[in-house]
């Protein structure tokens, strides 16, 4: 069983207890456990079940590359699926659940599948499921779902908040281990201002565990001298908990700052992601321990090597009471030194080399372990936990020498650099015979926009395993990324250090060599993802050549962990069954995040109230205030209408249009785009832009104008005021504001750059408010101020003056057909001068009008809108406003293009009116169907229906529609199925509904 | 209510630093090609101000000039002096090419004070807050929305945005400012 040792536990400050339970049992750590050891101090080995066999899997590693212990943690709106127990670090009232079983971790239905699994090899999912294929859908896929899949999907909102930070530094570290220590002290000592982040709670990384001396004292001592020198320094920041997540292009790196995981009752955001902009990133993100790939390497009690020695030293954890150390290299050794140390028994080191270690393998003699070289493990015995193991030759195929009782298993198949950061941004790897590694190649390494790298490794990041190597590489790395960053040139010497006195390690990828294929079909690559020596083998024997392909069809290292273990030996194996070298066959290209970051630290603050920007006009509060109903128009809220207690909101459209028909109703029109083009050049400048003459304009007029794109399609409209000789007023669409400002901007600065013109967009300054109906004139009178009669200001004319005390640009346009005012003032007195209009217009009823009114107002007018008649495609000869497109004009945007054929052609469906035969309304966007089918059995159409609303003005549906031929086809019906199968009939009718000749709006 | 009113009539909040929404200001864009001398000279006429190096701001008793990009600078003075720069400016130019147009009222504006305000502004804009110098203007955004900001002294930042968002920078500079999310990083 797993234990708490009465001595060790370096991280732990055991005068803290810490309650938390797993699977509803209460269980105590100590302050600095991780949930990881925790578990394991309660004997609680197994931890969860494997994704695709279910069989039972225990904590295998001790960081960040751990595969198999991830939990459910927490409940309700602070539930999160997939949490590591390696890098979780307890707390009191800590809840976890085990993942991936039914109905108990004990007993898992599910297990059945591992007698399955010579049926379940890699690819049966693409080979069993593409037939029937009626049963991907109601067979397969349901009982996949259900079988499937690690953590459950949260079910409330999330209850913690997050946010980014952005930073810049000269140079930042990642990795707090003593390589990072030691770059960052050099980095710092000339000047440059240096980040040093951590992912885990505390400095000092694996030396401390593993040994050495440095300058003649323990690696600890060291340690802390580094931290308390560090700490002092004005130019150094520090942050524990942090990782490196990612890097990216020009020096760009993630940092997610776990701020109170660890403390989730303490006020603050849960993760915080830094948005840093470096100068020089040092990856010192050390090396992972490969697992060797053996019968039962999955079963509870298998650990790595180093893991198993980690939860000694720094939690006092016993895993068993008898632990077989089996190794390829020398630093196993350790482990079976600190065990014996701790009183624990080590029965057996198994060293796979025939020649065995070196010093420490001395050592281990010379405690009174027993040492068997060229020896290996056949096979790994028992279910929920190892109970022994059986031994065979290496260079064998697993004839069984001799069983060993034992509790666990320590296993290390050599040492992989962490090359992830070096490798998200183009560093290139090379191989290393003598250590079996990929490790970063320092000539390619990633580059900036000048060609220079930006990226240095240091310590075993970069393939060093010797103390005075590693602080020797972190020493120049520090200097280096100093020097590129223009710091001072202070001398900085590496400390003296232990060297490396290792033998040398054999790569060992199979155990035993000549492991038959039962043997293989038992021993793991992939924990997580349960992909087996066999499966890789079996992809290579199905053609499967390239290591990204491999990946795909086995799933080997696409889980969580991302294949922190499970790569080299992957590709190894690979290699192997493909005959090529390792350095050949390469590695799947290494992605950000290193291990998964929070979606919501990617969010940050943007959720709730600050999810979207929205936009307000002046009048807004107004609106909220009067139960407006709002539909988003960009990102403003509009009102749509403005229901009464117990009216239906098509009701309330009805009530607006009738009123402001027959009386006057008010729009607050102020998120129209209003744009001031200036300058010498400005006439030409919007004869370019518009379809029609701006040019001949003439200062206090008014002209409603077309943009097209250069390709010729309707892109915006609006009405143009001339301000004076030099100035012109643009109005836009609401949407089109931005887009259009940008749109002049573009011409102006990239081909009409010699133009005298100057634009601004000035949208925001002004409140505008639509006074419309035939009582609109009076509202104004009551008002006072101004002369706003027909003979002082005439339709499509414009004035300044003042309204009731309010300085006022009044202009008379019109899109409902009525007697319109369209009246802009200052924002800040926007919602003042509504309040004004309202009081003076009581007598007339007055009431504001929504979107939808308008709408309806102006396609009972035949009026067009951007977004409903057109739609990218439509030009305006099809809309029928040829009087808009200025023959005179040599050139507009849009004009050549509007030549082409296609756009010439008389079958483009053209606007026109449509009245329903029954006076019902034509369902939006329906398509008219003509003779016929087409190729793919489908009615032809010839038409479309772009605007279809109920007219209170008329008492029945109206609608706007493109037809093919439709303006020569008046008075005929066209018909339009419904998607319940029955069609509507409608005739062709000229598109202006009310008042054709335009007399009530000209008064 | 007053006739005049700012976005959020002077909305304020006290978290680890304050956010308070300032009273209007006056703001003036101005354009034109500021290299040559007419323009120059119609910009110290119409604000007193020389011209501002790139992402700086130059001053003249309470009016401020601030660069925003090769072309177009942004004035800041009393709200009722708008329009009396953008005719100054106008009338100096004496038929030069240039722009200026008020839009005091197209903004609203916010002022952080306290001793953290620099962190509050690295959390919402992309700028080495670190190095941020007084007498510096920077356009930027915070999260999604345009900005600029400037600080007045060494507690006080000065931020502007679009009117319309000014609900949105108020809430994000509110939810940045809630004691136990700072970060110490400054």
């Amino acid at each position: 069983m797993s234990t708490r040792l009465q001595t060790g536990g370096r991280l732990l400050d055991t005068s803290v207890a810490r309650e938390f339970t797993f699977n509803g049992k209460r269980m105590t750590g100590y302050d600095g456990d991780t949930l990881a050891s925790a578990l394991l101090a309660n004997d609680q080995m197994m931890v969860g079940r494997s994704f695709k066999y279910h069989r039972p899997r225990g904590v295998v590693a001790s960081g960040a590359e751990e595969p198999n212990g991830l939990v459910n943690m927490g409940e309700g709106a602070f539930f999160e699926p997939n949490q590591r127990v390696t890098t979780t670090e307890i707390f009191d009232g800590l809840k976890a659940t085990s993942q991936n079983h039914f109905p108990s971790l004990e007993f898992d239905i599910g297990a059945v599948n591992t007698y399955l699994s010579r049926f379940l090899p890699a690819g049966f999912y693409y080979k069993m499921f593409m037939y029937p294929r009626a049963f991907w859908k109601h067979v397969y896929e349901p009982f996949i779902r259900q079988s499937a899949g690690l953590g459950k999907a949260p079910k409330e909102m999330d209850a913690d908040r997050y946010e980014h930070f952005y930073a810049f530094y000269d140079v930042v570290v990642v990795g707090g281990g003593v390589a990072g220590l030691q770059a960052a002290k050099a980095a710092a000592l000339r000047g440059v201002k240096v980040l040093l982040m951590e992912q885990t709670a505390h400095w000092g990384g694996r030396a401390p565990v593993d040994g050495g001396d440095v300058d003649g004292a323990a690696a600890q001592v060291f340690v802390d001298t580094l931290v308390a020198e560090l700490s002092a320094m004005d130019n150094v920041v520090m942050k524990t908990r942090m990782m490196g997540a990612g890097v990216y292009d020009h020096g760009y790196l993630l940092g997610y700052e776990r701020v109170r995981d660890h403390a989730p009752k303490v006020k603050g955001p849960r993760h915080r992601l830094w948005r840093i902009r470096a100068g020089q990133i040092i990856t010192a993100t050390g090396a992972i321990e490969r697992p060797l790939s053996f019968a039962g390497n999955d079963i509870p009690g298998v650990m790595l090597a180093s893991a198993l020695r980690d939860y000694v030293v720094n939690y006092g954890v016993s895993i068993g009471d008898r632990t077989v150390v089996v190794t390829n290299n020398d630093d196993a050794y350790r482990t079976a030194l600190i065990l014996k140390n701790a009183g624990l028994e080590v029965p057996v080191i198994l060293d796979a080399r025939a020649g065995g270690g070196g010093a420490l393998a001395q050592a281990a003699r010379d405690a009174g372990i027993r040492v068997e070289n060229g020896k290996a493990i056949a096979k790994v015995k028992g279910g929920k936990r190892v109970k022994s193991v059986a031994i065979c030759a290496q260079a064998g195929e697993g004839s069984v020498l001799e069983e060993i009782e034992c509790d666990a298993v320590a296993m290390s198949g050599g040492w992989s650099p962490v090359v992830h950061l070096w490798s998200h941004c183009g560093g290139k790897l090379v191989w290393d015979d003598a250590d079996a590694m990929f490790r970063p190649n320092p000539e390619k390494a990633p580059t900036g926009e000048k060609g220079e790298a930006f990226v240095l490794t240091a310590g075993s990041a970069s393939g060093h395993f010797g103390l005075d190597a590693i602080l020797q590489d972190a020493t120049d790395a520090g200097k280096t990324a100093a020097a590129q960053m223009g710091g001072k040139p202070v001398d900085v010497i590496a400390p003296a250090a232990s060297a490396r006195n290792e033998a040398p390690l054999e790569p060992v990828w199979m155990m035993p060599q000549g492991a038959n294929i039962k043997l293989r079909m038992k021993a793991w690559l992939d924990f997580q993802n349960d992909v087996k020596v066999s499966d890789v083998q079996l992809a290579a024997q199905e053609g499967f050549e390239s290591v990204e392909h491999t990946k795909r069809y086995t799933t080997l290292g696409m889980a969580t962990d991302q294949g922190k273990l499970s790569n080299i030996n992957g590709l190894a194996t690979l290699a192997g069954a493909l005959n090529a070298p390792i350095e050949k066959v390469g590695t799947t290209t290494f992605r950000p995040p290193y291990t998964p970051i929070s979606m919501a630290s990617i969010a940050g603050s943007a959720r709730a109230e600050v999810f979207q920007p929205i936009r307000n006009t002046p009048i807004q509060a107004w609106h909220d205030a009067n139960g407006a109903y709002f539909e988003p128009v960009g990102h403003w809220r509009r009102p749509y209408c403005f229901p009464r207690t117990g009216e239906t909101h098509a009701q309330a459209v009805e009530r607006e249009i009738l009123q402001t028909r027959k009386s006057v109703g008010l729009l607050d029109a102020s998120t129209l785009g209003k744009i001031i083009v200036k300058g010498p050049d400005a006439g030409k400048f919007l004869d370019m832009l518009y379809t029609n003459m701006m040019s001949t304009l003439k200062p206090g007029k008014c002209r409603y104008g077309l943009m097209c794109s250069e390709n010729g399609f309707l892109s915006d409209d609006g009405v143009v005021a001339r301000i004076d000789e030099d100035t012109f007023l643009c109005h836009t669409t609401t949407g089109g504001a931005d887009r259009i400002h940008a749109h002049m901007e573009e011409w102006l600065q990239t081909e009409w750059w010699d133009w005298k013109v100057y634009t601004a967009n000035i949208t925001e300054q002004l409140a505008q408010v639509a006074v419309v109906g035939p009582d609109a004139r009076k509202v104004l009178e009551k008002l006072g101020g101004m002369d706003v009669s027909k003979d002082s200001l005439a339709f499509m004319e414009w004035k300044d003056g003042v309204l009731g005390g309010f300085d006022a640009r009044v202009y008379r346009i019109s899109f409902s057909g009525e007697l319109s005012y369209e009246i802009a003032v200052p924002a800040s007195q926007g919602r003042a001068f509504w309040d004004a209009l309202m009081d003076a217009g009581k007598e007339f009823d007055v009431m504001p009008y929504g979107t939808e009114a308008l709408h309806v107002m102006r396609a009972e007018k035949g009026f067009i809108m951007i977004g409903d008649e057109t739609d990218g495609t439509v030009i305006p000869q099809d809309l029928g406003l040829h009087w808009a497109l200025s023959k005179k004009k040599e050139d507009y945007l849009g004009k050549r293009a509007q030549e082409r054929s296609h756009m010439v052609d008389p079958e483009r469906w053209k606007l026109v009116g449509l009245e329903t035969l029954d006076g019902s309304v034509l369902p939006d966007g329906a398509y008219a169907v003509g003779e016929g089918h087409n190729a793919n059995g489908q009615r032809n159409m010839i038409g479309r229906v772009t605007s279809t609303y109920y007219s209170p003005t008329l008492g029945r549906g109206i609608a706007m529609g493109l037809i093919k031929h439709g303006p020569d086809r008046m008075g005929e019906v066209v018909e339009f199925p419904k998607i319940d199968g029955t069609l509507i009939k409608a005739r062709i009718v000229d598109q202006v509904f009310y008042d054709k000749n335009g007399d009530k709006q000209n008064v | 209510m007053s006739k005049v009113v700012t976005a959020l009539n002077g909305a304020s909040h006290k978290g680890y630093v304050t956010v308070s929404e300032a009273p209007l200001t006056g703001m003036v864009t101005l354009r034109g090609d500021f290299s040559a001398a007419n323009v120059k000279k119609a910009v110290m006429t119409a604000t007193g101000c020389s011209i501002p190096d790139v992402r700086k701001m130059t001053s003249e008793g309470d009016v401020h000039v601030g660069w925003m990009s090769p072309d177009e600078l942004i004035v800041l003075c009393a709200y009722d002096a708008a329009n009396t720069v953008v005719d100054a400016f106008h009338a100096a130019l004496a038929g030069e090419h240039g722009l200026a147009v008020n839009v005091s009222d197209a903004r609203a504006k916010f002022q952080i004070t306290g001793d953290s305000v620099r962190e509050v502004v690295a959390k919402l804009a992309p700028v080495d807050m670190a190095e941020f110098e007084i007498g510096e203007l920077r356009r930027t955004r915070f999260s999604q929305v345009a900005a600029a900001f400037w600080m007045s002294d060494s507690a006080t930042v000065d931020v502007i945005c679009f009117r319309s968002v000014g609900q949105y920078m108020f809430d994000l500079l509110k939810i940045s400012t809630e004691p136990g999310f700072e970060v110490g990083s400054f």
